[in-house]
């Protein structure tokens, strides 16, 4: 089975199949970052626009650094200093910049399904790097391909998701993904911060960290973002990390030996995860950010570098 | 998916002893062209090369006791017909030696276009400088549309455009054999 989809927008689209052929693609192409030279052919002739009206660092760089690796021409276009600054709408700039004919454009944006909408808009392939609390699903793929290396496989395997599920576009995604590979999925957060009706995605919630972490094989700690204070969601950030932060101790109380610990970045030290988790034996977060280019590689290189992106 | 059309066997070209002693005689012949096994290297192509290539270096310790490496190469991130053909299945190259300032024999089981061994040269350059690349094919089927030549030959096969080689090894298709299949009538 080959890839025959124009975009990639969304983990929930996708099946099985389609989910490891991704991941299996990136794996091969790991070995590119080992070179002396990091540069395949691929891509040459490509365009490729990275659209990103929200700050990002790890993303934009991970697309920017696949894309050169491949050979694509890769422009960044930010929201701030640019005709967005100066008020054109969304869907015009994405408009003018499709007028230049890219072949594929990566969009990170602060409302839910802005990359459906460029996909619905626009002749080139679209990859959402992220829109709003919706779904971000290349952190997910490299999340699970950092999964299936130390671990050996997807299926049976227990994951819990720590933090702020209700405003996770990473959360969202990964149960997504996981789910469709064969794995048990319990969230865990503040009551405030736990989405209503969140089992209807197929995951288990618990209220208790503790509980949570208990005989997992991957605890995934999400960013608590600062602005969840003002707006009443928790009483304070000593509180929350009290709670709900991640301490070796805790760790060394509940958790497996073998447990992997993830976090998608950027890391409040001291908030979600102290600093010994965080730099500990048990953490995966630098080789997560490795596996982002390789991911991002297979996903460019399956959207532009075969006839499927063009045809469908 | 574009349908291809169903393919049945015209002629047997090499059986499995023929075959055998084809890589015999390429081994010998890359021993004698470069004055024994010294810093020589097998790289093949995905997936019938890797295997051949394998069978190479096993020839090669049993006449002249060197264990040469030999490593994987994919070069779908190189070819130059990424656009006409479906969406690629990259499994990636493994070439766990440096290949600087070695001899490296390059293998595949059938050299037809030209434009695969294009290819692999340029992958095979980004990974280092090689002293030198050699090209050891098991069948020339003709038909190049590049400069490109083998320096080891199984044998040489005129084929039409309209046939093709089929080179089948135990370890992927349970037996040792060379057929030329054409498309069947409709």
């Amino acid at each position: 089975m080959g890839w025959t989809r124009k975009d990639l927008l969304t983990m929930r689209a996708l099946d099985a199949t389609e989910i490891v052929l991704l991941i299996d693609t990136a794996a091969s192409l790991q070995e590119i970052a080992g070179r002396e030279i990091k540069k395949v052919p691929a891509l040459r002739g490509k365009t490729i626009v990275n659209l990103f009206y929200e700050n990002s660092t790890r993303t934009r760089t991970s697309f920017e650094i696949a894309g050169k690796w491949l050979s694509a021409d890769v422009i960044n276009f930010s929201a701030s200093g640019s005709s967005a600054a100066k008020g054109e709408s969304f869907i015009d700039t994405a408009r003018n910049i499709a007028a230049m004919s890219p072949d594929v454009v990566v969009v990170r944006h602060s409302s839910a399904g802005a990359a459906e909408t460029l996909a619905r808009t626009l002749p080139c392939s679209i990859v959402n790097a992220g829109d709003g609390a919706h779904e971000h699903p290349t952190q997910a793929l490299l999340d699970l391909l950092t999964i299936r290396e130390h671990k050996g496989h997807f299926e049976g395997l227990n994951v819990a998701i720590v933090g702020d599920i209700a405003h996770s576009r990473v959360a969202r995604s990964n149960i997504h993904g996981m789910r469709k590979l064969g794995m048990t999925v319990t969230v865990a957060g503040p009551p405030t911060l736990i989405p209503p009706f969140v089992q209807e995605l197929g995951v288990k919630v618990a209220y208790r960290l503790e509980d949570a972490i208990r005989d997992v094989d991957v605890i995934m700690m999400l960013r608590l973002q600062q602005e969840r204070m003002t707006a009443g969601l928790i009483p304070s950030l000593r509180e929350y990390s009290r709670y709900w932060g991640l301490t070796l101790d805790k760790l060394r109380a509940q958790a497996r030996p073998d447990v992997l610990i993830m976090h998608p970045g950027p890391v409040n030290r001291g908030v979600e995860l102290s600093p010994e988790v965080a730099d500990g034996p048990y953490s995966v977060i630098l080789d997560q950010v490795a596996k982002g280019v390789a991911v991002r590689m297979a996903v460019l290189f399956l959207l532009a570098g075969s006839k499927a992106g063009e045809q469908a | 998916m574009t349908t291809r059309p169903r393919l049945r066997e015209k002629t047997q070209v090499l059986d499995d002893a023929a075959l055998d002693r084809a890589l015999t005689r390429i081994a010998h012949e890359i021993l004698e062209r470069n004055g024994g096994a010294k810093d020589l290297a097998f790289v093949g192509l995905r997936t019938r090369g890797v295997t051949l290539a394998h069978r190479l270096a096993a020839k090669i310790a049993a006449i002249d006791g060197a264990a040469l490496p030999v490593g994987t190469l994919d070069i779908t991130l190189y070819r130059d017909d990424l656009d006409m053909r479906g969406a690629p299945v990259i499994r990636g190259t493994d070439i766990p030696f440096s290949i600087k300032n070695k001899t490296v024999v390059l293998v595949d089981d059938v050299l037809y276009t030209g434009r695969t061994i294009r290819a692999a040269l340029d992958a095979l350059i980004d990974l280092g400088r090689p002293t030198s690349i050699q090209l050891a094919i098991l069948i020339d089927r003709g038909h190049r549309e590049l400069p490109i030549r083998p320096d080891f030959i199984g044998k040489n096969l005129p084929t039409s455009r309209r046939e093709s080689v089929a080179v089948r090894l135990k370890e992927h298709d349970g037996e040792d054999r060379v057929v030329i299949e054409e498309p069947e009538e409709a």
